[in-house]
């Protein structure tokens, strides 16, 4: 059996379909999250039931890609759960009548029940049963109020097959409905709605997105450096140094295994940046020197997603994000690649035309680096001084306007218009905004700490056997010529393509100046994206558009690096 | 006395109530405003428009939509102006 979560976007599909299948999955305050099917296990009695997490919709007409998906997969359904939010009712009302002309049974989760008193809103929801025909059973998503209900109903689902001879008259329908199951009454202005309010007008938008900008900012670095400083520094130099010592001793401070394992010693020492072994170099940069700013930066972006502020900051970019041939909601997957590129890219299809996820997914991969290769530039790059960092960041910063401001005048097409719906400032509990920086926080450490360890050991045996000082000969005209960089760093750029967390850490040894570490990490964050991202780039783009696209990340990183050692 | 005046979205105040009267676009930008609530008959609130012919807020119901400013100049309103 096969059961549908379907609604209009950003009504808390997502959020049931945690609390319905146990299975936890990103849920956020804005329109469209969800981008992909997501699949779970349900057993209610004594049946067992698959459920998906369909893309958000506002019609069955289509009008977007991902419109066009959810009407699609409608045929396959045993059970709809048509989740509406329950404070917009007319608007969602609409989704809802056009499923019911379906032959398939539907069931109603009245969603956002807990915002519905706040709002002045009254709804009667026998009433809307009857009207419908269906069961429409009150839910709360984020606290599980409602779902025993919910499923224990599903037998009763039912589908009547009204059919509507045309959108007005739907329209007409639905009016009617609305109008007797649904009473306003009065009720002051909110300081949320105040602040909804203050965040759409121009100078208090920019003034509260600066301010955002501010405290995120300090926010991030204060759990990043918080969580190194007092968790896992200390746990490395008191714990972890003294048995890898040990173990060093045992192999006799020097050889094959002991370079593998251990890695080169330091003056004597282990230097978590330096050595290289597997279990000193291998485990400290995912775990101590990348993971603490992961947490600190999902942290942030998950209170900002539930909230509800992307969105807002959407509309205050827009006018921007045009002279880059985009839109405003393209801020979204932007934001997101601070985190990882590869959600980033798959966010992408929030937009609607090949022509802007192209030039978004470009940009991403370009001037946006991830939290990992992020963490890494902070610890080795500001060791030198916070200024350097600062021309990192500045010169990818630019090369993504100018990229951009180059790919709307290039590409082909136009860029469509705005047209996004503005969610209400949410507050969700703290409970729900830790299982997401759980859920994503364990991916990353799931799927990051195999790849880093893969490539500290790959690395490891090219040196044994030479092959980096023969890609070092081969490129050393153009790394000295162009960049002013030792042939040394040209295996840090290539296991770039690995991780590019390892790949900064293989600077370290180098021994850089703070010239040459600056167009490094530049060069290293603008020519290629990890593997990982290359991948779903591919997928994404297709193969032809992801070819064009790294041939703009060469390009860019050529030029950017060349200029960055003549300039500096 | 009161008077109805129309005009476009665009043009109208922040704060302004007006009912759409009609969307000069085709058939697709009508779909996608009437699956936002927008459509012929509707009461809408501006809220703001930002700078530059950025886009424009507004609530309709208890949603709040922003659109592009092109767009926005394409919705047309009647407002009840009373003198």
């Amino acid at each position: 059996m096969k059961i549908l979560l379907m609604g209009n976007p950003n009504v808390g599909k997502s959020a049931l379909f945690s609390r319905l299948t146990g299975t936890r999955i990103i849920a956020s305050n804005y329109p469209g999250t969800t981008v992909e099917f997501t699949k779970g296990a349900l057993t209610f009695g004594q049946e067992q039931a698959d459920i998906i997490d369909v893309p958000g919709t506002y019609t069955l007409e289509p009008t977007s890609k991902a419109e066009e998906v959810a009407a699609e997969i409608l045929q396959e359904g045993d059970l709809i759960i048509d989740v509406i939010d329950a404070t917009n009712l007319e608007r969602n009302l609409n989704l809802t009548l056009q499923l019911l002309e379906r032959p398939v049974p539907v069931i109603v989760a009245l969603n956002m029940w807990d915002d519905v008193h706040h709002r002045g809103i009254n709804i009667d929801v026998a009433r809307l049963e009857e009207l419908l025909g269906v069961p429409v059973v009150p839910t709360v998503g984020v606290t599980g109020q409602g779902i025993k209900e919910l499923v224990s109903r599903f037998p009763e689902a039912a589908a009547p097959q009204v059919i509507y001879s045309s959108s007005d008259e739907r329209w007409a329908k639905i009016g009617d409905i609305v109008s007797q199951v649904q009473s306003l009454s009065h009720r002051h202005h909110t300081w949320r709605e105040v602040l909804e309010d203050a965040s759409s007008h121009p100078a208090g938008g920019i003034a509260i997105a600066l301010l955002v900008l501010v405290v995120t900012f300090f926010v991030i670095r204060f759990i990043g450096e918080g969580i190194i400083n007092y968790i896992t520094d200390p746990l490395f130099n008191w714990l972890w140094t003294p048995l890898l010592m040990k173990l060093s001793l045992a192999l006799g401070s020097g050889g094959f295994w002991h370079d593998i394992l251990v890695g080169k010693l330091i003056n004597g020492n282990i230097d978590y940046f330096q050595s290289f072994g597997l279990l000193s170099t291998g485990i400290y940069i995912p775990l101590a020197a990348v993971l603490p700013y992961i947490v600190a930066f999902y942290f942030a972006l998950g209170i900002l997603e539930d909230i509800g502020y992307l969105p807002r900051l959407a509309v205050l970019m827009d006018t921007l994000m045009h002279r880059l041939g985009l839109h405003g909601y393209a801020i979204i997957p932007t934001i997101l690649g601070f985190g990882c590129n590869v959600p980033a890219v798959m966010a992408t299809r929030i937009l609607e035309s090949r022509r802007e996820r192209f030039i978004v997914a470009t940009l991403i991969s370009i001037g946006i680096p991830c939290a990992a290769l992020q963490a890494m530039i902070i610890g080795l790059v500001g060791q030198q001084g916070i200024q350097y960092v600062a021309i990192v960041y500045g010169s990818l910063f630019v090369s993504w306007i100018i990229i951009g401001l180059i790919l709307n005048y290039t590409v082909k097409g136009f860029s469509p218009e705005l047209i996004i719906e503005i969610p209400p400032y949410r507050f969700p509990p703290w409970r729900v905004i830790g299982e997401k920086l759980w859920l994503r926080v364990s991916g990353f450490v799931k799927e990051a700490l195999p790849i880093v360890l893969g490539a500290v050991l790959v690395v490891n045996i090219l040196y044994v056997l030479g092959v980096f000082d023969f890609i070092a000969n081969l490129t050393a005209p153009l790394l000295t010529g162009l960049y002013g960089l030792p042939k040394e760093s040209v295996v840090a750029l290539t296991i770039g393509f690995l991780r590019k967390d390892v790949a900064v850490g293989m600077l370290a040894p180098l021994g850089l100046t703070a010239k040459q570490l600056v167009v490094s990490t530049t060069v290293m964050a603008m020519v290629f994206p990890c593997v990982a991202t290359f991948v779903i780039l591919a997928r994404e783009l297709g193969a032809r558009d992801m070819l064009k696209a790294s041939g703009i990340m060469l390009a860019a990183a050529l030029i950017v690096g060349s200029l960055q050692n003549l300039i500096l | 006395m009161s008077q109805n005046i129309q005009m476009t979205l665009g043009q109208m105040e922040a704060g302004q109530v007006g009912t759409v009267i009609q969307i000069l676009g085709g058939r697709g930008l009508n779909q996608r405003l009437e699956a936002l609530g927008i459509r012929p008959g509707k009461k809408v609130t501006k809220i703001s428009s930002m700078l530059f012919r950025g886009p424009v807020t507004l609530r309709a119901d208890h949603t709040q939509v922003a659109i592009g400013f092109g767009m926005a100049n394409k919705i047309l309103v009647e407002i009840n102006k009373s003198a």
